[in-house]
């Protein structure tokens, strides 16, 4: 039997586990912090399965490989929300809802009164509106728990402790891999940080179904509906490695742009404010690396809960059927 | 070519390194347009510390004339400060300063940007405003010490193009000796060309080529229009006339009526 020992238990860590655990191998994950837990940047996401907005900046490989995401968390965990995703920008900024329109698929685009229809509480605000009907949404935090509790179930064993990749010897039927985000840095120097900024907010008397992005040239934002009243408002992108603290201006930009969607927002408690940065890669796309033993996923830079799934896959199938990934690059050590 | 500050540049093309898909993306829209300057945005990319570092050394590794900028400062204060934090991470005296004065249009405070200017150069910086195409603001520019002016062409991130080409032209023959950039608004190659046959010195761009659907191809085209445009004001062209004027001689002509 082999052992698999996945460094790691973001959200690339466990889905990585879930589909091994389906072959005949013993896991074990091993995380320097308690997990699932805010020391992870995936505590932190969105978790919208929007790979079809996302094609507006990011290229096709990704729109493509998203796809695979929603079928595969609405299979693994309780909760993902199959209610698709609307796209809005305030008059001023119709200019960039054409942009958008025109570098993405898979939507209609509405009228003001189906605006409504489909989500009363932006108030009419909006005269027009892109809806992308197959997109999903879910909570990271609560889908993260759910999967190592499956995995537990399943005889993963998880090990709080600090894996040391210098002092690794190869080993005979052992596989390594290593999920472990910024932290690989040791190993691997073109990984860098792009920090993102969310706030997690209480507002009871608005209700959302789904996600809502507000297209805006300096701070589009993104409100993801958590139930029960509780939304996830982000998250800026900045180049920086800075995992510590927001921005009074990101702060109030964030604040700002979820009071344009509606101004009752200025009355909601905030209850959470995340920092972190994600691991990023020069292109952005993420990518799978093999060196004897030690295979890392990495680089999932916004698309944590998009690409893991699919990441997840190519891995299993690199080990067990021998299939190259659509998305492996030179071990860069 | 005008010289700025001293400096001859390569290309008359310069570019903005924010708002890019990716990391790798900017890189080969540096090499495709074979843009000379690349201006980098340090409130944003920095947080204040050594945390921007690995998005710095993409830049820097890019081996152009590194123009910091003091982008999104709101007071002279503000700006000073940015210019301080950008001299000590990429070691240069160049400053591109904008001190914006409204949040919508995003149109420098030009009062600001005059008192900031002063203060820099007199700190030994080498100011490059973001200024208007006003003449007033331009001379006071140049009495506090600039010797390079950076007009907009029309609102940052606009892509409207030269909005008042009346007032380039005037401020173009006003201080014919000043090197002069268009900065700001441009959308679409043929403002570049336009802004060059003009007779400005260089071109600043960001996110005309940034946000373009295919960035590395609007670089490259980006970069023939500035050539186009800066070849066509050399060469000396002819002056629009009312009437029309025959490229083939009519003399001796056969009527065959």
């Amino acid at each position: 039997m082999i052992n698999v020992n996945i460094i790691g238990s973001g959200v690339a860590g466990l889905c990585v586990a879930t589909e091994l655990i389906k072959k005949n191998v013993q896991i074990t994950i091993i995380d320097k912090s308690e997990v699932p837990g805010p020391d992870s940047c995936s505590w932190w996401a969105g978790g919208m399965l929007a790979p079809w907005c996302e094609g507006e900046s990011t290229e096709k490989i990704v729109v493509e490989l998203g796809q695979e995401s929603i079928p595969w968390w609405a299979k693994n965990v309780q909760g993902v929300v199959e209610k698709g995703s609307l796209v809005v920008a305030l008059s001023r900024d119709q200019s960039d809802l054409l942009r958008f329109q025109r570098r993405t698929n898979n939507y209609t685009i509405l009228k003001n009164e189906e605006v409504n229809q489909l989500e009363p509480d932006l108030k009419g605000k909006f005269k027009t509106g892109l809806f992308f009907k197959k997109e999903a949404h879910l909570s990271p935090r609560n889908s993260l728990i759910q999967l190592k509790k499956s995995l537990k179930q399943k005889g993963v064993e998880f090990v709080k402790k600090e894996f040391q990749f210098g002092n690794y010897f190869k080993k005979n039927n052992e596989i390594i891999i290593d999920c472990r985000g910024l932290a690989s840095r040791d190993c691997q120097k073109n990984l860098r940080g792009v920090k993102g900024e969310m706030l997690m907010i209480d507002c009871p008397e608005i209700s959302l179904t789904r996600p809502i992005r507000l297209l805006h040239p300096r701070i589009p934002i993104y409100i993801v509906p958590r139930g029960k009243g509780i939304y996830m408002l982000g998250a800026t992108m900045i180049e920086s490695d800075d995992n510590k603290n927001i921005t009074a201006r990101s702060l109030m930009e964030l604040l700002n742009a979820a009071y344009a969607i509606n101004p009752i927002f200025g009355e909601s408690k905030i209850l959470e404010i995340g920092v972190d940065a994600r691991p990023s890669y020069p292109n952005n796309i993420p990518s799978i690396r093999k060196k004897d033993n030690i295979i890392s996923v990495n680089g999932l830079f916004r698309h944590g809960f998009l690409l893991a799934p699919a990441l997840a896959r190519m891995v299993s199938e690199y080990i067990f059927d021998n299939k190259i990934p659509e998305i492996l690059s030179e071990y860069n050590s | 070519m005008k010289k700025f500050y001293g400096v001859k540049i390569e290309s008359q093309m310069m570019l903005g390194t924010s708002q890019y898909p990716s990391p790798s993306i900017l890189v080969s829209c540096f090499k495709k347009s074979k843009a000379s300057v690349a201006t980098v945005s340090l409130r944003r990319e920095s947080g204040g510390n050594n945390s921007g570092k690995s998005f710095w050394s993409i830049i820097k590794d890019l081996d152009v004339k590194i123009l910091p900028n003091t982008a999104g400062c709101y007071s002279v204060k503000e700006a000073i400060t940015t210019a301080h934090m950008a001299r000590d991470v990429f070691d240069t005296k160049w400053i591109k300063l904008e001190v914006i004065g409204e949040e919508d249009t995003l149109q420098p405070d030009v009062f600001g940007l005059v008192e900031a200017a002063k203060i820099l150069t007199e700190d030994g910086f080498q100011v490059f405003p973001y200024t208007t195409e006003d003449l007033v603001v331009a001379e006071k520019l140049l009495n506090v010490g600039c010797e390079v002016l950076m007009p907009w062409g029309s609102p940052i991130g606009s892509g409207q193009g030269l909005n008042n080409i009346f007032g380039l032209k005037a401020l173009r023959a006003h201080f014919p000796d000043i090197a002069m950039v268009v900065d700001a608004g441009l959308g679409l190659p043929s403002h570049a060309a336009i802004a060059m046959e003009l007779g400005f010195d260089a071109i600043l761009l960001n996110t005309a080529i940034a946000k373009a659907g295919d960035p590395v191809t609007m670089a490259e085209a980006f970069s023939h229009a500035i050539i186009s445009g800066s070849l066509g004001r050399k060469a000396d062209p002819m002056e629009p006339r009312e009437m029309a004027s025959p490229s083939t001689p009519v003399f001796g002509k056969a009527f065959l009526e």
